[in-house]
């Protein structure tokens, strides 16, 4: 585990160890199949949670899987 | 294309014509056009009133449920007369009386693979306003494997979510599985009918939805491709965000696994 990074989760400041996407999901135990996460105003694809880093700064949102009509 | 107006279109549409971005050849595209909305509740409400007022010529309309109670709180093509009609049935009797002009096709049935294959290809623009999950991965599959830009709109509770899919043309643009790339299991994932959904928000999103195909009819402004955007009534917020296209997606990524309509 690396140094705590201060990100912005959901609108609130937060520090976390998580290096990547996929450590972060599992850090604040969030079930990725009724989830997309945005990073900096951009939906990041689920294959690629492991390679995306976390830099120190970053804004992230938990989008919820929505199937109302 | 046939510009061709009665006195009765034009006064009709007037507010359109009017308008330097409609125009009569504007009209003209929204009477050419043919619009499947799936789905005839409480996002098919608003949005096959509001695409019948504006003159879209051919709306199809498919739904296989019949009409209860408790849909009335939100769908509003609906009337408390009609309890135990077909929903697409009821809904075209409204947009009829709405606006005579309209050709409605009403399918009273359940849109699986069979039907998606079968009914897709007859429309240019497909409209998702169904309330499960089942469905809407069928029609973004079907969209995407028939060449048919999808507008899918969601809500529940206080929240709306929207975007036009046309992964299909390629130029980067994602699908529906690139944001979501399997239904989320059984359970994991409340419907309207288990959480509750304020009626007024299944009104806003059906509207933002039929104003997004006729942009798309229309070919003007910025379209939510490549982009959704999030409704949240209680913060009264709205924001886009970009979506990007997934290189390893299963139906639109480089080697895709899903060909077929199932």
């Amino acid at each position: 585990m690396r140094m705590p990074i201060a990100i912005t989760l959901n609108g609130e400041r937060r520090e976390v160890r998580a290096a990547s996407v996929a450590e972060l999901l599992a850090e604040i135990g969030l079930d990725t199949r009724k989830v997309a996460v945005e990073l900096n105003e951009e939906i990041v694809p689920r294959s690629t949670y492991a390679a995306q880093g976390l830099t120190s700064g970053d804004q992230l949102e938990i989008v919820h899987f929505i199937g109302g009509g | 294309m046939n510009l061709d107006f009665s006195e009765a279109e034009i006064h009709r549409y007037s507010r359109h014509i009017l308008l330097q971005q409609v125009g009569a050849v504007g009209q003209a595209k929204l009477r050419a056009a043919r619009v499947l909305i799936v789905g005839a509740g409480g996002l098919g409400s608003p949005l096959a009133m509001y695409l019948a007022a504006a003159g879209v010529g051919t709306l199809g309309l498919i739904d296989h449920d019949t009409l209860e109670l408790s849909n009335l709180q939100r769908q509003i093509a609906h009337t408390t007369e009609r309890l135990g009609r077909n929903k697409a049935d009821s809904a075209a009797e409204t947009l009829h009386h709405l606006n005579p002009e309209v050709k409605v096709e009403v399918h009273q049935r359940r849109m699986d693979a069979a039907t998606a294959r079968e009914l897709i290809p007859q429309y240019d623009i497909v409209c998702d306003g169904t309330d499960n999950f089942p469905t809407r991965f069928l029609l973004g599959d079907a969209c995407h494997l028939l060449g048919r830009p999808l507008v899918s709109a969601a809500v529940l509770r206080f929240e709306g979510q929207l975007s036009v899919f046309r992964s299909h043309e390629g130029h980067g643009f994602p699908c529906q599985r690139c944001l979501h790339p399997e239904p989320p299991p059984d359970g994991l994932v409340p419907s309207c009918s288990e959480a509750g959904v304020l009626g007024a928000v299944t009104g806003v999103m059906g509207t933002l939805q039929a104003t997004e195909v006729l942009k798309l009819i229309l070919d003007i402004g910025e379209t939510l491709t490549g982009r959704l955007l999030l409704w949240d009534a209680l913060d009264a917020r709205m924001r886009t965000i970009r979506l990007k296209r997934d290189l390893e997606c299963a139906l639109c990524g480089e080697t895709p696994t899903i060909t077929d309509i199932a």
